[in-house]
């Protein structure tokens, strides 16, 4: 550990959302005051915007049709990210690094048959289904590889038969905490040297209507228009906007990417994560907590990609855990990625972290993704980007991206 | 000069203490202090434990729900805990409930709703079922139909109860709150193989001296319509409906598929030095544990089963275990054609010649499949075998597969002196997990 062979860096990035597909399109899109701006369609599912995944030729990374027939949508976002990821890092098509690259992976449900289930609703009632009508419909109506479209691992496993990546496999449930908790494990099993490679990554498809339904009942999706930033939706509601999105990170050992010869974006200097009641104030404690924890130099501006969504009362316990490091005598310099890319729950995480290795590796960082506070103009050369996720529920997490030793 | 001496000797003393309790790898060794189990056959370790090795089965005709229409009608379904209405959610965390409170209160570990480290579970699926999706339904608003309506009237925010249903961090925020386990807690899913991924990932932590102990819980109660269906539509299932007791065959000739069942295991993991000073009484030692992704299919294992046999190589290589020393195969054992096949093979290329001589059970004959939480129930299961010397049988076997030449302890529970045993987990999705544990630390 001493030499920093174990160190944990990031050598592959894989992204697709609303944005685009890339690394480049990312970076020019949001590098850039006049463009750094979201893509937001607000009728589709009104009065719910969602920032829906640009064009993706899902083919390109996925050639086999009956591959993609077998997936639902946020399994062909994800495996089609962790392919572009893979190809980053230079290991795509490599058997031998692919058979020792373990998988990471943060996820959900997977989707619905919405059709079937509106017909469903529609044809019965509660006394017939009661009486077993429901039977005959689920077992003549529901497609037979429905379930591996919702299975939580089987983006997982997709990865592993497209790509053939097949180390170890672990998916992570838990909504935002999903994806930090991918990426501390992933990252305790490098600096461990338990694994070289990990592909550490989530997908989240915000177009349906399943899962407005799960936010709505636990009153954490932002309604009607205008769209505005994460920081300015608390007078009028609070909620997320979800974005879909893939993101993937190849996570290597310095050694192991130092062998083969592939450069880094950025190390993981750490990754914690913490767990209170949110009674009001903890999870502004917390954040606080896990930061004292990472031991920065308390003097320096401090780049922030916030994983703010908008909900409250999280949003505005995050502004105060904010406000508190400028009590330290921190200079917080604040990006919510949400208000880009969208709350994009199991991977918003990942999310912000391939984002702060895109600014590490490009030595600067984002202008304000948008015009409130506590975002604001500010030159900062990134050498340490905080990235922060709170659960929309509960949970806290919090990562250290920094220059590549 | 007195005092630094003194304090020199409590330091080599303590490294004296510190190899003992390490592994070959120089890693802390991992002890088992507490165990609990939720099954068909019972509430707690003594109830299943005295039916296992009377070989009885607590598969049963479902009650839960009419029938009609199905192709299964069977399963090892948990219905004594009083949870009405039935739910997912309600019956899984109930079920990790009392499961963690039985290996908590034998571990004797930590304070009142003091765990003394994290809490990492397996979960089912978290989703809305049937009767809340009409539920919901029936109150929007008759001019609306599908999502527009259960979205209108989500929006009403009457239903807000029903979001413990579809949070995956639910279960485990309940038992967090009820046994004040450390940090954030770790929800799992690696399908079938998840209760042995909590193990897994246990260990890992307290070989890595993040902890010096770990709450590792696989639950799992989806015997619901949609549940059953989803299965039965991947010809996943037995449909011997028949004699329900006669269903879950592993091994045999007939075999036709697993038996959905539910249950809940827990174990309590702690460093044994840890477990060690403070006078825990040891139930077991996990000496290692392995894993492998399969590429192949969505369902099925590569034919020359490659990822099981990896997984059980990288889990001996881990376990520093040659395969001689495993007295007892606790297997995976679904009764369906491909596992039992496939994970017999894979036996095969590790044991060679030695296979018909290893006793490999599997627990499912009688508490049917519990899925997420098979892991986690049988590694419970494994721990009662090495401290009782008594391997459950494989009951129902009574055509015997001739392709599969092993021995299944068949019919009748056996004593046997078992001092490392093997755990399988195979799950969809190639997720292939393995563990060894050890009755004594040699």
């Amino acid at each position: 550990m001493s030499d920093g062979s174990r160190r944990a860096c990031i050598t592959g990035i894989g992204l697709v959302s609303s944005l685009g597909e890339g690394i480049e399109t990312h970076w020019e899109r949001l590098s850039n005051p006049l463009t750094a701006s979201p893509e937001i369609d607000e009728r589709r599912f009104s009065p719910y915007p969602v920032h829906p995944l640009a064009a993706v030729a899902f083919a390109q990374q996925i050639p086999r049709t009956t591959d993609q027939r077998q997936m639902e949508r946020w399994q062909r976002i994800g495996t089609y990210a962790a392919g572009l990821a893979l190809a980053d890092a230079g290991i795509a098509g490599d058997q031998e690094l692919l058979d020792r690259t373990d998988l990471s992976i943060a996820a959900g449900n997977g989707e619905r048959d919405i059709a079937f289930d509106q017909q469903v609703l529609a044809k019965s009632d509660r006394v017939a289904e009661a009486e077993g009508d429901l039977n005959q419909q689920l077992m003549t109506g529901l497609r037979p590889t429905l379930y591996l479209g919702q299975l939580s691992n089987l983006l997982a496993a997709n990865i592993s038969i497209v790509h053939g990546a097949t180390g170890a496999s672990r998916t992570f449930k838990g909504e935002e905490m999903a994806g930090v908790s991918a990426l501390e494990n992933a990252t305790a099993r490098i600096e461990s040297g338990e694994s070289d490679l990990v592909l550490v990554g989530g997908a989240f498809n915000a177009e349906r209507e399943d899962i407005l339904l799960a936010c709505e009942l636990e009153a954490s999706v932002y309604r009607g228009a205008p769209f505005r930033s994460v920081w300015e939706r608390r007078e009028h509601g609070g909620g997320a906007v979800l974005g879909s999105i893939g993101v993937f990170l190849v996570v290597e050992s310095a050694c192991n990417a130092r062998s083969r010869g592939h450069d880094a974006y950025a190390q993981i200097e750490a990754v914690r994560s913490d767990r209170r009641r949110r009674r009001p104030g903890e999870a502004a404690a917390a954040m606080a907590h896990i930061f004292k924890a990472f031991a920065l130099q308390p003097d320096i501006a401090l780049p922030i990609l916030s994983g703010a969504s908008g909900i409250e009362p999280g949003t505005s316990e995050e502004r105060d855990f904010i406000a508190h490091l400028r009590t330290a005598g921190i200079r917080p310099v604040v990006r919510a990625f949400g208000n880009v890319l969208g709350h994009t729950r199991e991977a918003h995480f990942l999310a912000g972290v391939a984002l702060a290795a895109i600014a590490i590796s490009k030595g600067t960082f984002y202008p304000p993704f948008c015009g409130a506070s506590p975002e604001d103009r500010a030159d900062v050369e990134p050498d340490h980007i905080l990235v922060t996720t709170l659960g929309s529920w509960r949970g806290e997490g919090a990562g250290i991206i920094a220059r590549a030793e | 000069m007195e005092k630094a001496r003194a304090s020199s000797r409590v330091q080599s003393e303590n490294r004296t203490v510190k190899s003992a309790y390490i592994d070959s790898k120089g890693r802390p060794l991992v002890a088992i202090t507490g165990a609990g189990v939720v099954t068909s056959l019972g509430i707690g370790k003594r109830q299943n434990w005295e039916k296992l090795v009377a070989a009885q089965s607590g598969i049963r005709p479902i009650t839960r729900f009419p029938t009609d229409g199905l192709k299964t009608t069977i399963a090892g379904t948990v219905d004594d805990l009083g949870i009405e209405p039935y739910s997912a959610y309600e019956l899984a965390s109930t079920m990790a409930e009392v499961a963690a409170a039985e290996a908590i209160d034998q571990a004797r570990i930590g304070g009142h709703r003091s765990f003394p480290g994290p809490l990492i579970i397996a979960t089912p699926p978290s989703e809305l079922e049937w009767p809340q999706l009409r539920e919901i339904y029936e109150a929007g608003d008759p001019e609306l139909s599908g999502y527009a309506r259960l979205l209108g009237a989500a929006r009403q925010g009457q239903f807000g109860a029903l979001a413990s249903h579809i949070r995956f961090a639910a279960i485990a925020d309940r038992l967090m709150e009820r046994f004040g386990t450390r940090g954030q807690p770790l929800t799992i899913c690696t399908a079938c193989a998840s209760g042995s991924t909590t193990i897994q990932i246990g260990v890992e932590a307290i070989r890595y001296g993040k902890t010096d102990a770990a709450l590792c819980v696989g639950t799992d109660a989806t015997v619901h319509p949609e549940g059953l269906v989803r299965f039965s539509l991947l010809s996943a299932l037995s449909t011997r409906n028949d004699v329900p007791q006669k269903a879950s065959r592993p091994f045999s000739k007939s075999r036709d598929g697993f038996v959905m069942a539910e249950g809940a295991g827990a174990l309590v993991l702690e460093s044994y030095a840890a477990a060690k000073a403070r006078g825990a009484t040891i139930l077991g030692i996990v000496r290692g544990c392995g894993e492998k992704a399969d590429a192949y299919h969505r369902t099925r294992s590569h034919p020359d089963g490659r990822a099981m046999i990896g997984a059980l190589r990288r889990t001996l290589a881990d376990a520093d275990t040659k395969p001689d020393e495993i007295d007892y195969v606790n297997a995976h054992g679904t009764s369906t054609p491909e596992n039992d096949k496939m994970e017999c093979f894979s036996l095969a290329a590790i044991f060679g010649d030695r296979l018909p001589h290893v006793p490999i059970s599997s627990n499912k004959s009688m508490v049917g499949h519990t899925l997420i939480a098979a892991g986690s129930v049988e590694a419970v299961f494994t721990v009662q075998t090495l401290q009782t010397g008594v391997i459950p049988p494989t009951i129902n076997y009574d055509d015997p597969d001739p392709a599969l030449a092993i021995d299944v302890v068949p019919n009748v529970s056996r004593t046997a002196d078992v001092r490392v045993a093997l755990s399988n987990s195979f799950g969809f999705g190639g997720q292939n997990v393995c563990v060894v544990f050890s009755r004594d630390l040699q």
